[in-house]
């Protein structure tokens, strides 16, 4: 049997196949941060604090109505995004005449508010989730035991991820929506209601983040810190992609998941710091992002 | 919206209302010199009256505050990281005092200097963007400083470094002494306020406000933007570090809170609650979140919430902060 | 309440000119200090606050005339507001006693301001064995259990079931690495061996990577020398990826009942672990478990029963002595015997840890499980000498 640099094959393998796994879970958030930012150019601090009110909704449902995780891979992210529409109205939309950075503040506090109330009142020890029944088990890959549930999540936030593009990049919809980023008065005079697609885009950008959260539910705990310290791993993300841009969100978050597996075969110590030192890397290289032009 | 705009920093709500008060210099520094003095006499009373721990923890933020300040109320530049130079310095600061057996001024200094250093390689990389990338490639590198305090072995991990000796200032005054070391930090506060005040009042900070109103207004003028962003960055950082340094020896410690991005978030709290571009503002604003902490501590009310909503309210109809307000109501007449 | 001394500068005012004089007779104050909204508040939090007010309840709410008060505090599980909370309840609020603390960081902060200080620390919360080893204190009693004697209960059972191949997946900073040396010791004493480790950041949320390395390596036992949240991500996940039906054993070095009732039974079935305390042990600690759940409206953890504990034997000591002065009580608390539903027996030794017995148990299959908190088998109790170091190898220089 052959080694490379010292690990197994398999190991190899297995790491980047769990890399792919983790670069999913960036992709799906960092993809929401950047429809978001590209929108309304705002920084949506209570991103993290949203998947993880994503991931709760879901236990709420199954421990208060009994409905389980098909019920709240549809209706979780509803919530979260008619959530995302409530906030945006009451408070976001006051602030666009601002300086953006107002935008960041005020999620930053709305986040610290989700945050602090779900452990208020569920403590922080993290609620179970059951793994759904159609997807227990898993497969042998020679390599490693592939868990069922991960291949799935790869599989669904690949699909949610592209399709996403697709929408904005192809279609009629997204090409008001990236006309009215460029130009939203103009877009106004033609007859489109600008305020109601910025309201629908924020929606939309959060449910993204309650569908992570509700796909995350089985594999981690549903606790109240859950979004905490991923949410600066996706701002990195989000900085060395592009910010706004959707395919460098997508391919710079799946991109990072395998950079990360690798790290932790070949230095675990340093795989927290890893997307951080690619960030400065990049930044020195190209400020604006490896997908993202300067504006 | 407004995409135009995208490249423009942070316009104060009460940049306005600042750059009137600095036009008037006569009329303001009279009524300016009435409140230092009335700070002043407080700040010295107040050992006798509050318990000195305390106090001295509100002069401590609220320096690392005023170093916040001079970047986003003056620079308008906003750092989400400046957690990363407060907890550094009181790494430094103990490590220094307690392995090497330092004397606290010269344990402060170190600390100080690595500030300074981790400023000057933060600020060359985040000034090359602006607005919310600035804020969030600062965020990114401090998460940096963190995990490094986290891993690293001089740092005690979780444990931090404990009972940090107070020492000797300049091998005399026994700072275990609670009223001498108070008047110590009370001095080094004073120090790094002037320092603020100082620069604020210069040729540099004029430099800088106009950076700060119109960037390629300042650059089309002749001015090096970029190296009067970056000295702004490094003075700020030092500064919090000496605060972070301060703080150190008043608590006997140094431990991973004081590197966390929610400390970050803390400091901007403050100033916004405080108000951004005044410079009492961060003072008042740290002495409120301070006192504040402390009594919910003691409740059951949840303390994040608490904060959040104030940081909601503030960013919503407040964006002025006190001091801002105050100057506003009384500062036109 | 710490509030009312905070936020009334009047009072403060006052009880500052008075903070360094004698300890007030005429109340016995009891300082709980802990974290009530963080990690630990389900471990600790205010089911401690509860279980001390149990205690204080036994005397009548008062000892020769003085009333007993409790006062808490949420440390947030940070060392400064810990060091800052103790000073100002010494300093100005006449705390008599601390007790609790769980976080080694804030706990070793505390020990330094009451040694200093001169008042009793009753630690329940806390493992570190520093605090009964280097940085011991004589004022300073380390009550329910320490990481040594939970890693290396567990270490000791699985090696002499024949599983004496390991691999540890260890949180990467302080905390993590005594617990894998401490372990690593007791298994290589053993004649066991370690395949390899494997170091993760502190609040990982994805241990597959990291299982992976255990699984490739073919020890038999996985030893996880993490805590709170790391450890019941690194439980669950090892389900998920089929670790445990492969043959391997999970081995948690510090699991409390906390976190199996937030793995749920389902992921936690067969997990081997040493405890301080179970409630369902006999009829002594079910009878104290009513009383206590009729308030807190669950079970108790280990740490809470630990505080009931040390706060009773504190005030036995008081009620002795008939004084509060710490030199005094901490002399008598020393010399008498913990006789209470947490133990029987249980005696101090010279570097402030309290030595009983601990147990080996085992987590329920759901199956067996009557119901919530219905969670341990005890496979066996594990003797207070064999449970704790040796005082004399403790490194505390009270020892001598």
């Amino acid at each position: 049997m052959f080694d490379l640099l010292g690990v197994p094959p398999q190991v190899l393998f297995g790491q980047l196949l769990l890399g792919l796994i983790n670069g999913s879970f960036y992709a799906l958030l960092s993809l929401g941060l950047a429809v978001i930012f590209g929108m309304l150019n705002v920084i949506n601090f209570a991103h993290g604090a949203l998947y993880m009110i994503g991931a709760f909704v879901a236990w709420l449902l199954l421990t208060k109505l009994g409905l389980g995780y098909w019920w709240a891979l549809g209706l979780s992210p509803l919530i979260v995004g008619l959530l995302g529409v409530a906030l945006e109205k009451t408070m976001l939309s006051r602030l666009y005449k601002l300086d953006h950075l107002y935008g960041l503040l005020l999620t930053f506090g709305l986040a610290l508010i989700m945050e602090g109330a779900f452990r208020h009142f569920y403590g922080v020890s993290g609620q179970p989730y059951p793994i759904p029944d159609a997807l227990k088990g898993g497969q042998n890959l020679g390599f490693m035991f592939l868990p069922n549930y991960r291949g799935w999540v790869v599989v669904a936030s690949l699909i949610v991820c592209f399709g996403t593009w697709f929408a904005i990049e192809r279609t009629r919809l997204g090409a008001y929506l990236r006309a009215a980023t460029e130009n939203p008065v103009l877009v106004q005079a033609f007859g489109i209601n600008v305020p109601v697609m910025i309201t629908a885009t924020y929606g939309f950008g959060v449910a993204l983040a309650g569908l992570a959260g509700v796909l995350a539910a089985p594999i981690y705990q549903v606790s109240p810190l859950m979004g905490t310290n991923l949410i600066i791993v996706v701002f990195a993300v989000v900085v060395i992609g592009g910010m706004g841009s959707i395919l460098g969100a997508i391919v710079t978050g799946l991109g990072l998941g395998l950079l990360e597996g690798l790290t932790k075969v070949f230095y675990p110590e340093a795989s927290n710091i890893v997307v951080f030192v690619v960030m400065a890397i990049v930044l020195l290289i190209k400020p604006a992002g490896l997908f993202g032009r300067e504006r | 919206m407004a995409t135009q705009s995208k490249t423009a920093n942070i316009k104060t709500a009460d940049s306005q209302t600042t750059t009137i008060a600095l036009r008037r210099p006569g009329q303001d520094s009279t009524r300016n010199a009435i409140i230092l003095g009335i700070g002043l006499l407080i700040a010295l009373a107040a050992p006798y009256v509050l318990y000195p721990v305390f106090v001295m923890k509100v002069l401590c933020f609220a320096l690392f505050a005023c170093a916040f300040n001079l970047l986003i109320g003056f620079a308008g530049l906003l750092s989400f990281g400046h957690a990363a130079f407060f907890g550094g310095a009181a790494y430094i600061t103990a490590h220094s005092a307690k392995v090497w057996g330092l004397g606290p001024e010269v344990s402060i200094l170190l600390g100080m200097g690595f500030s300074a250093l981790l400023g000057l390689a933060f600020g060359a990389l985040a000034i090359r963007r602006q607005g919310i990338y600035f804020a969030m490639i600062t965020l990114a590198l401090s998460q940096m400083v963190f995990f490094m305090a986290l891993q690293l072995k001089f740092t005690g991990g979780e444990d931090g470094i404990q009972a940090v000796p107070r020492g000797h200032l300049f091998g005399v005054i026994d700072l275990n002494n609670s009223l001498s070391m108070y008047y110590f930090v009370l001095a080094v506060f004073l120090v790094g306020f002037a320092v603020v005040w100082r620069a604020v009042h210069s040729p540099f900070g004029q430099v800088l406000k106009a950076i700060r109103e119109n960037e390629p207004r300042a650059v089309s003028l002749g001015y090096r933007t970029e190296r009067y962003k970056l000295l702004a960055f490094v003075l700020s950082a030092s500064l919090a570090g000496l605060a972070g340094g301060t703080k150190a020896l008043v608590f006997q410690l140094a431990s991973l809170t004081d590197v966390t991005w929610q400390m970050s978030g803390e400091v901007v709290l403050m100033t916004l609650l405080g108000g951004m571009g005044t410079l009492l503002g961060p003072v008042v604003g740290a002495a409120i979140v301070v006192t504040l902490e402390s009594y919910l501590a003691a409740t059951s009310m949840p303390v994040p919430v608490v904060i959040g909503a104030i940081f909601v309210v503030c960013v919503l109809v407040f964006r002025r902060g006190i001091v801002g307000e105050l100057q506003a109501r009384f500062g036109r007449r | 309440m710490l509030k009312t001394l905070l936020c009334g500068t009047a009072l403060l005012a006052l009880t500052a000119g008075a903070a360094h004089a004698q300890v007030s007779n005429n109340v016995i104050k009891i300082g709980v200090m802990n974290d009530r909204s963080g990690i630990y508040a389900d471990l600790a939090g205010e089911g401690s606050a509860i279980a001390a007010r149990l205690a204080a309840e036994e005397f009548g709410g008062k000892i020769a005339g003085a009333p007993i008060e409790i006062v808490v505090a949420d440390h947030q599980n940070k060392a400064d507001i810990a060091a800052n909370t103790a000073r100002e309840w010494i300093d100005a609020g006449n705390v008599d006693v601390i007790a609790d603390v769980p976080n080694s960081a804030a706990a070793l902060a505390v020990q330094g301001i009451t040694k200093d200080k001169k008042r009793i620390f009753l630690m329940s919360g806390p493992g570190s064995t520093d605090l009964s080893g280097k940085s011991c204190s004589p004022y300073g009693f380390q009550w329910t259990y320490d990481n040594y004697a939970m890693a290396a209960g567990t270490a000791r059972a699985l090696v002499e079931q024949g599983k004496k191949n390991w691999f540890f997946i260890t949180a990467d900073y302080a905390f993590g690495h005594s617990l894998e040396d401490e372990t690593t010791k007791m298994v290589k004493q053993l004649d066991g061996k370690v395949a390899g480790n494997v170091r993760h950041p502190l609040g990982t949320a994805d241990f597959s990577s990291y299982l992976l390395q255990a699984q490739a390596s073919k020890a038999d036992v996985i030893g996880l020398a993490n805590a709170g949240g790391d450890a019941t991500n690194a439980v669950k996940q090892a389900s998920e990826f089929g670790i445990t039906q492969s043959g391997q054993s999970l081995a948690g070095l510090l699991l409390f009942i906390s976190d199996v009732n937030a793995l749920g039974l389902q992921a936690a079935q067969g997990l081997l672990l040493t405890t301080g305390f179970y409630w369902d042990t006999d009829d002594q600690t079910r009878e104290w478990t009513k009383k206590f759940e009729a308030k807190a409206g669950r079970k108790p953890t280990m740490v809470q029963a630990g505080v009931y504990s040390a706060v009773r034997h504190y005030l036995k000591a008081v009620e002795a002595v008939g004084s509060d002065d710490p030199d005094k009580v901490a002399a008598k608390m020393r010399e008498t015997t913990v006789e209470d539903m947490f133990t029987k027996n249980g005696k101090i030794a010279a570097n402030g840890r309290m030595f009983h017995d601990m147990y080996l148990a085992q987590v329920k299959t759901p199956g067996e499980s009557k119901g919530p908190w219905d969670y341990y088998k005890i496979v066996k109790t594990i003797p207070a000498e064999q449970a704790f170091l040796d005082p004399a190898k403790s490194g505390c220089s009270l020892v001598k």
